[in-house]
C-alpha cells in the first residue's frame, strides 16, 4: 500500500509543478512550490517506510521549516522588494 | 489478530490520504483563479497529508519514529496554515483580481475591496436584520474609496 501512496504523492508532485510553469501570477508558481514542498516531506517518510527504514523523518522535519521559512522570505521580497524592509504603516495598522 | 486490523487500517488510511492528496493536486491545476487554488490545495494539505501521516502512524506504532511523525504532521498543520495566509494577503495586496460570480452568474475578474464588499454584502443579506437600503449604500461608499492596486 506504501506504493500506491508514493505513486500518488509523485503524480500530485507532477500536476503542482505543471502548474508551477503555468501560473499566471507569482503567488500561483509560490503557491506551487509550497505545495511542492509538502509533497516532497510525504514522499520522504513514505519512501522511509517503502525501503523499511523511516530514518528519513528527521530530514523531513528539517524540510518542513526550511520550507515556511523560504515561503516568506520570496514573499516579503515580491511585497517589499527587499528581504530587510520592515513593512508600510498602513500596513501594520490596517485591517483589510 | 490485532496487528492484522491495524495492517488493513494503516491500508484504508494510506488509501484515503492518496485520493484527497491527488484530489488537491488536480483542484491545483483547473481552478480559475489563485484564492480558489488555495482552497483546493488546502484539502490536499490537510485531510491528505493527514491521512498519509495518520496510516504511517499505525504502522510505526508508539516509538520514535512514530513520535517523529506526530512533530511532522503538527509542524505541517501549523506552517501550511500561516503561510497560506500569508500568500493571500499578499497576493490581495498586490492587486491580483478575485474571480467572483456575478449576478448574472458570469465568472468575472472584479478588485480586492469590490470582491470583500460583496462578500460582506452577501453574509448580510443572508441574516435576518438585513436592511435593503444600508447595504446598498455601503456599497456604493467602497465603490468610491477603492484601493489603488500598487501595479
Amino acid at each position: 500500500m506504501f506504493e500506491v501512496a508514493t505513486i500518488a504523492v509523485l503524480i500530485a508532485l507532477t500536476l503542482a509543478v505543471i502548474r508551477a510553469t503555468r501560473g499566471p501570477t507569482i503567488f500561483d508558481r509560490l503557491l506551487a512550490a509550497n505545495s511542492v514542498g509538502t509533497g516532497a516531506i510525504l514522499l520522504l517518510s513514505l519512501f522511509g517506510f517503502l525501503t523499511h527504514r523511516p530514518e528519513f523523518l528527521d530530514i523531513g522535519l528539517t524540510y518542513v521549516l526550511l520550507n515556511m521559512i523560504g515561503t516568506f522570505a520570496v514573499l516579503k521580497f515580491f511585497r517589499h522588494g527587499a528581504l530587510g524592509h520592515v513593512g508600510d504603516e498602513d500596513e501594520r495598522t490596517k485591517i483589510l | 489478530m490485532i496487528e492484522l486490523l491495524l495492517t488493513y487500517l494503516s491500508w484504508g488510511c494510506l488509501g484515503v490520504g492518496s485520493v484527497f492528496y491527488v484530489i488537491g493536486a488536480i483542484g491545483l491545476n483547473r481552478m480559475p483563479d489563485i484564492f480558489t487554488r488555495m482552497h483546493a490545495v488546502s484539502v490536499g494539505d490537510t485531510l491528505g497529508a493527514g491521512f498519509l501521516v495518520l496510516g504511517m502512524l499505525l504502522v510505526a506504532g508508539p516509538t520514535l519514529v512514530g513520535a517523529k511523525l506526530v512533530m511532522i504532521i503538527l509542524a505541517l498543520l501549523f506552517t501550511g496554515t500561516v503561510a497560506t495566509h500569508a500568500l493571500a494577503r499578499a497576493a490581495l495586496q498586490d492587486g491580483v483580481q478575485p474571480v467572483l460570480a456575478g449576478k448574472s452568474g458570469k465568472l468575472t475578474a472584479c478588485d480586492a475591496a469590490e470582491a470583500v464588499q460583496t462578500l460582506k454584502d452577501l453574509v448580510r443579506t443572508s441574516t435576518p436584520k438585513a436592511d435593503k437600503d444600508s447595504d446598498r449604500a455601503g456599497h456604493t461608499n467602497t465603490k468610491g474609496g477603492q484601493r489603488s492596486s500598487k501595479r
